[in-house]
């Protein structure tokens, strides 16, 4: 632990213990993570997704590891709102739920390509209709698969999200050529891991200028310290680690110890101090 | 024992007929490992991201008078195993495990069958072992496709009762695949348990035939696997309540199982194999 650096961070009025979460879907409920992670030691942990009806999801095979990364299609295989309630949630929810975040960018379910987060109207509106149900914070995922990000970004936060997560998987394809068919049973699905850290960290960039305030958590390939400064430099508050904890089970610990040497390094006290470190000009 | 991570020193690599043998030196994962249970291997770290790779247990070095040691055995199938292939001893390797639930040995001391598959006898090697220890009679059935693709036939002679051997080119023992012999080998020696490994459609048979002739059968599968502690849910398989068919024709209702979690070794019959994806 360096002296005089203070790793927590504010992210929509909850105070994080480091910027570095566990994101949806790569992390299980939790539970399954407590012999690997200290679950109260780091940023937080964004649960599975969590239907009002349980999900069987996707037939297998579900997955396909391409160049520095991986294409998954899950189908959003959850217990169901009522379960998990009694469930998985009691164990992890002390104190509470701090923040909901709403998975507008799934590609793996029905009607694939038209998520709610390729329409600005249909994602304001399910964030509306959340707004109305609770007074928690609510995150909007959104997905980078669309032409103008920053307008479904701005539609979502008029809405009534108090900040953004970026950026889901993409909708990728694999083929396997030996047997010329798809790699996933599902045929498209969705890309994680490095592959994508370039895409993700340009959109945070771009929301980031043309909605300064709105906190952002920037998500997709952060496998290391410096990986995640990427993501705070150019405006993010907090960042997700996703695949990472697919190859290493203590990624979210090890981001966060990476990013508190990163910060030491750069002089900086807190996390908050790196965006006006950023220089956007070379 | 819960798992753990381990950065462990390639002890020996060798070639097991059609197969490699990888001896990783891995006091943590050795000490508390049980047949059935896999590690999950990253071979080398480099900057192409690669995923881990799922094996069986083979053999276990426990710790003692050595550091203790596990040994994996694969096939080159793919740009995974051929990285393992080329390992050399002292090359460092990152490992978890040792994870998933391990086969369930009978109470008592009970006749039982071990029936292989290719490279997927491996982890029937250190549960027969086990077995033995516990005063079981142990018979093996290995099959593969042609002789060259058995998994060392000759320690299963040792470590077994009796061996009958399948290819379904009959270019060793029996032309045709390993449930040809089962129904015979039940009967003849009694078994009171049958615990297989191997590719998911002969698992599926041995499970038929072992239900069939009333004997509880454990079965080890192989899913394509990213994260291997729970959290990725792509090593799905659907099972149900053993009891809740109709008739025979599977389980009741299913859901669909983890097996890094759950398995990989789950009840034969609580499988509803027809669900599967048909494998060509």
């Amino acid at each position: 632990v360096t002296p005089n650096l203070d790793l927590s961070v504010d992210l929509c009025g909850v105070r994080l213990r480091t910027p570095v979460l566990a994101a949806s879907g790569c992390f299980g409920f939790g539970r399954e993570m407590a012999g690997w992670v200290d679950l109260a030691a780091i940023g937080g942990i964004v649960t599975k997704s969590v239907s009002l009806e349980p999900r069987r999801g996707r037939p297998t095979p579900r997955m396909a590891e391409t160049p520095s990364g991986m294409l998954n299609a899950i189908g959003l295989q959850n217990p169901g709102v009522e379960a998990f309630c009694a469930g998985d949630l009691r164990f992890l929810a002390d104190p509470g739920v701090a923040l909901v975040e709403v998975n507008l960018s799934c590609p793996n379910v029905e009607h694939r390509g038209e998520v709610f987060a390729t329409d600005p109207g249909a994602a304001a509106e399910v964030v509306a209709a959340v707004r109305r149900a609770t007074g928690t914070p609510v995150l909007a995922k959104l997905t980078a698969d669309v032409t103008d990000l920053v307008a479904v970004a701005r539609a979502v936060v008029d809405a009534g999200a108090d900040g953004l997560t970026l950026i889901n998987t993409l909708l990728g394809m694999a083929v396997d050529t030996k047997r010329r068919r798809p790699r996933l049973a599902a045929v498209t699905g969705g890309l994680s891991g490095p592959a994508i850290r370039p895409v993700a960290v340009r959109c945070v960039w771009q929301v980031a200028q043309a909605l300064p305030g709105v906190p952002i958590v920037g998500t997709g390939g952060v496998v290391s310290g410096e990986d995640a400064a990427e993501f705070l430099l150019v405006g993010a508050t907090a960042v997700a680690v996703g695949t990472g904890s697919f190859v290493n089970p203590r990624a979210v610990v090890e981001v966060a110890d990476g990013l508190e040497r990163y910060l030491a390094a750069q002089g900086a006290s807190c996390a908050a101090e790196l965006p006006a470190l950023f220089k956007a000009e070379r | 024992m819960s798992p753990v991570r381990e950065l462990c020193e390639v002890l020996e690599r060798r070639r097991v007929g059609a197969y490699h043998a990888l001896t990783l030196v891995a006091p943590g994962i050795a000490g508390g490992a049980r047949p059935g249970q896999f590690v999950h291997v990253l071979a080398g770290e480099d900057r192409s991201f690669p995923l881990r790779r799922p094996f069986s247990i083979h053999r276990v070095e426990r710790p003692g008078a050595a550091l203790g040691s596990v040994e994996i055995v694969f096939d080159v199938v793919g740009a995974g195993t051929l990285a393992l292939s080329r390992l050399r001893p002292h090359d460092v390797v990152d490992v978890l495990g040792p994870l998933g639930r391990p086969f369930d040995p009978p109470e008592e001391p009970a006749g039982c069958l071990l029936v292989g598959g290719g490279y997927g006898t491996a982890p029937l090697f250190f549960l027969a072992t086990e077995l033995r220890v516990r005063r079981c009679r142990v018979d093996f059935v290995i099959g593969a496709a042609t002789a060259g693709r058995l998994l060392d036939a000759m320690e299963a002679k040792r470590l077994g009762h009796s061996l009958t051997v399948t290819t379904d080119d009959g270019s060793a023992g029996r032309r045709g695949l390993v449930t040809g012999p089962l129904p015979g080998l039940l009967a003849g020696t009694g078994a009171a348990r049958v615990y297989a490994c191997g590719p998911m459609p002969m698992l599926a048979a041995v499970s038929r035939v072992a239900a069939a002739a009333g004997v509880p059968c454990q079965v080890a599968v192989e899913e394509q696997m990213a994260c291997g502690t729970g959290i990725c849910f792509s090593c799905v398989l659907p099972v149900g309540d053993p009891a809740g068919g109709d008739g025979g024709a599977g389980p009741g209702p299913t859901r669909m199982a983890r097996s890094c979690l759950e398995g990989p070794v789950f009840d034969g019959a609580a499988v509803a194999w027809a669900e599967l994806e048909p494998v060509p």
